[in-house]
């Protein structure tokens, strides 16, 4: 099973959303905001990408508009939760409640009479020429889907700009001493909403994938808890962007195994215990990680200015 | 212009900021009832009549509240103590499979022994459930966030392999439903040709309960102050751990009796539909009544009324229900900007 071409191929595809989910998510608590939003930006970005394409809009064009919307809801989350300093919990529920009603109350208005959902023409595999002809690996690495290739340029660019740029210094400044920062001349406040709205627009694209790459239409409840994995990824990648990649791949190729496992065993086990297990790997995950995980200082603390 | 702490706020002042919240949210769902292409006004009386226009529609509206009281005071509880439970949902059905499982045959008892021993059942079933994140919180530092959702998730699929798998009824024509529960079991009707059941009125004394346990006892006083300050809890000699410990089982309990009065009362046996996210609501529910025990019966009558005129409105004038859960969340947002106002006053300059 291991060797087998289709097993890597798929924990690559499966990895895709929660590569974007976990590196957004990774930037918004960098920068010291736990973004709970998650779960419902990937639903409306896997909305609005889908619907794009439906109404006849370009598939790049359906990736950047769900960035646009991603973007806009960490603008909405920034708002609550940096500039009045809300409770970053109950704004992300909210966010969440929001993002995900709404996009299946426009699902609903735009296509009112559809029982079977309607296809679309998704993103196709590109084989890059040369590396896609080493044997498993290279054939499981480099037939994916465009987003795929972003999603994996996106972890070495989050690492680059974290640690080696001074925007990079200042996003994990905020999130861990945003006093210091702020006698800096830093705007602690416009860092933190950057991150945030840079981060829900990654988590947007994760959604979009789900739609216009791997599926061809949008489900309801397409989302399933991968939002909240993605936060789990976090903690276990111990807020580094190599570490995370190398979690949802882990994670992925854990979710590959159990479909190939269940369809093997469907009559001994029920096939409700494999579908557990993406959710108990994930507690368990966390078990293993939290005891040394080293937040962000400032996670969770709002930054008034002028207020100790 | 800058925000200036207030030193107190007026009672009015706490009461009206919510209300004049969820207005605002009401009045900005108009704009998707603009974008639907129905008529307004129309609309909005749809809403307003299925809600509340009629002694059906009333007690309708009240026989959804009644899980959404257990739901939001089970939320109310926890995030006094800055217990962040977002596993209602879980409870909820750890509650339904608890209550099915006793009222189903494990035993038999009359009625006035039988309810109380259901609801003790499913509220231990919904504390267990919520103690596990809550050790791992205390014990190794696990983040109750991310394990209450995921455990959501663990436990309506475990749902869902009982009512296709060993519980599923012989009888239900190949449905995935369990036996129903014995009639010694089942939650009284209160009011003749409605649904309304004992289980609103269980909602109540728990919200009374609620409210005396966190505003007059000992165990109250500790759960707030963990969560106002706790350093400074740990400082006066509160037992941190044991009251969290405490909370995360009051709040378990709570929310698992969200799964009784509608396995009990409403439905009669478990479906795995028994909730369409009134663990989630019950997070809004708990925030627009501030997480005031007594609020949470106004919030929850209030949330359920949006729900059940959603549904009338979306017969009459052909808007997808979807509206009520956008309304819910966007009163959510607003209520929490509303806090600011209770705490700040805003000075120009």
């Amino acid at each position: 099973m291991f060797v087998s071409v289709g097993f890597w191929a798929a924990t690559v595809r499966m990895a895709t959303p929660l590569i974007f989910g976990t590196i957004g998510e990774l930037i918004c608590e960098r920068a010291g905001v736990l973004n709970l939003g998650i779960e419902g930006i990937m639903t409306f970005g896997a909305m609005i990408a889908w619907m794009w394409v439906y109404q006849g809009g370009d598939l790049w064009t359906a990736v950047a508009v769900a960035a646009g919307c991603g973007a806009a809801w960490g603008l909405l989350h920034a708002i609550f939760s940096v500039y009045l300093g809300l409770s970053q919990h109950v704004t992300g529920i909210g966010i969440t409640l929001l993002a995900s009603s709404l996009s299946y109350f426009s699902f609903r208005l735009l296509l009112p009479d559809v029982s079977t959902p309607p296809k679309i023409q998704p993103f196709e595999s590109i084989a890059i020429p040369g590396l896609s002809e080493i044997p498993v690996l290279g054939e499981a690495l480099f037939t994916q889907t465009a987003l795929t290739y972003l999603a994996l340029a996106t972890v070495p660019l989050c690492w680059y700009v974290l640690y080696r740029t001074p925007l990079g210094l200042a996003v994990r400044m905020v999130g861990e001493n945003p006093m210091a920062a702020a006698s800096q001349g830093l705007d602690v406040l416009a860092i933190r909403a950057g991150a945030v709205c840079t981060g829900s627009a990654l988590m947007s694209m994760g959604g979009a994938f789900l739609t216009i790459s791997v599926f061809d239409a949008f489900y309801f409840e397409m989302i399933n808890g991968r939002g909240w994995i993605c936060i789990a990824l976090v903690i276990f990648a111990s807020w580094r962007p190599g570490k995370a990649l190398f979690g949802a791949l882990l994670f992925a190729a854990f979710d590959a195994l159990q479909i190939r496992v269940q369809q093997a065993s469907s009559t001994l086990i029920p096939y409700q215990f494999f579908l557990m297990l993406p959710y108990v790997l994930s507690i368990v995950a966390l078990i293993i990680m939290s005891r040394k995980a080293a937040y962000p200082k400032a996670l969770l603390v709002p930054f008034r200015r002028g207020e100790r | 212009m800058r925000l200036e702490p207030r030193t107190e706020a007026t009672f009015w002042l706490r009461a009206m900021a919510p209300i004049l919240a969820v207005m605002v949210a009401l009045a900005l769902c108009g704009f998707l009832i603009l974008w639907a292409g129905a008529p307004l006004l129309e609309a909005y009386a749809a809403l307003a009549r299925g809600a509340l226009g009629s002694r059906f529609a009333l007690s309708e509206t009240l026989t959804r509240a009644t899980p959404l009281i257990f739901t939001g005071l089970a939320v109310a509880v926890a995030f006094r103590a800055k217990l962040w439970n977002i596993g209602g949902e879980g409870q909820l059905y750890a509650g339904a499979l608890a209550a099915t499982w006793v009222g189903t045959g494990a035993i038999d008892l009359p009625a006035y022994l039988m309810i109380p021993v259901i609801f003790s059942a499913a509220a231990v079933a919904g504390g267990l459930l919520l103690l596990l994140p809550t050790v791992l919180k205390i014990r190794l530092k696990v983040d109750e966030v991310v394990t209450t959702l995921l455990l959501n998730f663990v436990v309506l699929l475990f749902v869902n392999y009982l009512l296709f798998g060993p519980w599923k009824d012989p009888l239900s024509m190949g449905w995935p439903q369990a036996a129903p529960v014995v009639d010694s079991g089942l939650l009284p009707n209160l009011v003749d040709r409605t649904r309304l059941h004992f289980g609103f009125v269980a909602g109540l004394a728990a919200a009374v309960a609620v409210w005396v346990v966190m505003r007059f006892t000992h165990w109250g006083f500790e759960i707030r102050a963990v969560g106002l300050n706790t350093p400074a809890a740990v400082f006066a000699g509160i037992p941190v751990n044991a009251t969290v410990v405490r909370t995360a089982l009051l709040s378990g309990g709570l929310a698992a009796c969200a799964g009784v009065t509608e396995v009990c009362g409403t439905k009669g046996y478990l479906t795995l539909d028994i909730s369409p996210g009134f663990g989630y609501t019950g997070i809004a529910v708990a925030m627009l009544a501030g997480l005031h025990p007594l609020a949470v019966v106004v919030s929850a009558i209030f949330v359920a009324a949006i729900y059940n005129g959603a549904d009338s409105m979306s017969r009459a004038v052909g808007i997808s229900n979807y509206l009520a859960d956008v309304m819910t969340a966007v009163a959510l947002l607003a209520v929490l900007v509303s806090s600011l106002l209770v705490q700040y006053r805003i000075r120009r300059g």
